[in-house]
């Protein structure tokens, strides 16, 4: 059930949905698949990384652009209503080690807030986006102990200017691994910093998806070992494994 | 008064079925993925994936657009090899009630005659639908099931390598439809499963290019259903064989205007994809027509709508 419904900011929607099993079991990377209301039945369950899971409360919290059908009727679910949700599937990231340096590109975040809300061992956050406006948005849930964030926006409206791979260089060094979500375009730009720094990085990947479980093959990506799904080998993979430039 | 459920046993093609609903080809993977989730009583039977004799590596991705009631995929009959899916998919799939059909895909008619012959030794598979109708490949696949001859050839070739109960999957990418029925009919086919996707493409606006890595993919979905049916229809007034209809069920109630067309049983496909109970969803709705419409064996619904 939808418990509460939030619009950060136009173009956004962040929604808490009590699912206990979802929240007790989901590791950060994961994802859940949500079903569309019955009157729109013939429309394909979408895909979400977990972007909080409260145990304690029972609660699940999904943090989308809306950019679709889907998620345009998603963002206008009236709190109450109910919601069928599949997860959490697919394989998260591993456990953070102490000085892990996170990375995400706009709506990125959502996967990354729940990794590092996984632990208080001092960790770094590199967070960009287009402007002050949608990262102030998207950094809601960032209030955690020991957590330091470096922003960054396209027009210097908050933070620093520019791109998050600008200043990657800075912080390579001191990390002990990466852990990156976004467009892309930052993530190819990432995966070579990493090899050059020999800094190991994991990366989460989206793809439009349809079973959610491995079955399909729909929502493959190209890697160093042939074509692998998002949904079942992934969303988390090794950086040096992904193939960008074979993308498309 | 006693009230008997109805009966939904099927004989499709020399395969005994305890339920006329099949997953299709494709959606389904190599089973075990949805059969370890699912309750999967409602299902007679399960087609795996398309498998070759060699690993295939598929399309490029995008794989899957999305279209109004449909959707389009270019997978492109990613597989893993006849080794690895008897070494592999095969000893998972053994402790479910459902049937086990494999569909067999090749680029030359020698590839399939292989496949078929390999899994003929291989306990656990119940039978055989040979994919010619796959729209995302270059060579093979469809190349055989828009041509007669083609068609015949790979039947007649495959038939005699197998006694395996043995079904040929139509495109819907054709002329006329009760030609390829026939031809496969001719060569020794056991039954039709019909049909496979429709070609297809969709373009996004904002980057200008077409959606899917592989530019067309194949349309699946409610918006095929009323083709598909057509074409069990006129199938059904071609051939002698049994029917197993398909494209873009997600009711009983579509399931049912199959059956009536002259399908003797049904898969679901995308369908699965919007709601994975869905197989006990339109078993439910079988009974309770059958019930309805005093109808004691699901034979009796087959071809009823022709008469």
């Amino acid at each position: 059930m939808l418990i509460e419904k939030k619009v950060p900011l136009t173009g956004y929607c962040r929604l808490t949905f009590r699912a206990p099993r979802i929240a007790e079991m989901a590791e950060p990377g994961q994802f859940v698949m949500v079903y569309m209301p019955p009157e729109h039945k013939y429309m394909l369950p979408r895909p979400f990384s977990v972007h909080l899971a409260d145990r304690n409360n029972g609660t699940v919290t999904l943090l989308f652009e809306v950019k679709g059908t889907g998620t345009g009727l998603m963002a206008e679910a009236l709190e109450g209503s109910t919601w069928k949700i599949a997860g959490p599937l697919g394989r998260g990231f591993m456990a953070l080690p102490p000085n892990a340096l996170l990375v995400a590109g706009g709506i990125g975040i959502a996967p990354l807030a729940f990794l590092a809300a996984s632990t208080e061992l001092p960790r770094t956050l590199l967070f960009g986006g287009r402007t002050a406006e949608q990262l102030a948005c998207l950094a809601g849930d960032l209030a955690l102990p020991n957590l330091s964030i470096v922003e960054v926006t396209e027009d210097g409206s908050r933070g620093q200017k520019g791109l998050v791979t600008n200043y990657l260089p800075d912080l390579l060094p001191s990390a002990k691994a990466l852990f990156a979500c976004g467009p892309s375009s930052m993530l190819t730009i990432i995966k070579e910093l990493c090899l050059q720094e020999k800094v190991q990085a994991w990366f989460s990947l989206e793809e439009r998806m349809a079973c959610g479980i491995g079955a399909c093959v729909g929502c493959a990506v190209q890697t160093s070992e042939g074509y692998k799904r998002v949904c079942f080998d992934g969303p988390v993979f090794a950086a040096e494994e992904v193939l960008f430039n074979e993308q498309g | 008064m006693n009230r008997v459920d109805p009966d939904l046993r099927v004989n499709l093609a020399g395969i005994e079925l305890s339920t006329p609903v099949l997953a299709a080809s494709g959606p389904f993977g190599y089973g075990h993925e949805y059969l370890e989730r699912i309750d999967s009583s409602a299902l007679g039977a399960v087609i795996v994936k398309g498998i070759s004799t060699e690993p295939w590596a598929g399309n490029p991705p995008p794989r899957l657009a999305e279209t109004p009631a449909g959707l389009l995929n270019s997978i492109g009959l990613q597989n893993p090899g006849l080794q690895a899916f008897l070494a592999e998919d095969l000893p998972r799939l053994k402790n479910y009630s459902p049937k086990l059909i494999v569909n067999v895909v090749g680029k030359t008619v020698e590839e399939y005659a292989k496949v078929a012959a390999a899994l003929k030794q291989s306990e656990g598979v119940d039978g055989l639908e040979l994919n010619i109708s796959c729209p995302n490949l270059k060579a093979g696949g469809m190349a055989f099931g828009t041509c007669p001859e083609a068609t015949f050839e790979v039947v007649s070739l495959v038939r005699k390598v197998t006694d395996l109960p043995l079904l040929i999957k139509l495109s819907p990418n054709v002329t006329d439809i009760t030609v390829i029925a026939r031809a496969a009919e001719e060569a020794g086919a056991d039954g039709l499963s019909l049909v496979n996707t429709l070609s297809g493409m969709a373009i996004d606006i904002e980057s200008k290019k077409p959606l899917l890595g592989n530019t067309f993919g194949g349309l699946s979905g409610p918006a095929i259903m009323p083709v598909a049916l057509k074409m069990v229809w006129q199938a059904a007034g071609a051939v002698n064989i049994p029917l197993l209809g398909m494209g873009g069920i997600t009711s009983a109630e579509d399931a049912i205007q199959f059956m009536l067309a002259g399908a003797s049983a049904v898969a679901l496909g995308t369908g699965l994809f919007y709601d994975p109970e869905l197989p006990q969803q339109v078993q439910e709705g079988l009974v309770h027509y059958m019930s309805a419409h005093k109808l004691t064996n699901i034979g009796q619904l087959v071809g009823l709508a022709r008469r």
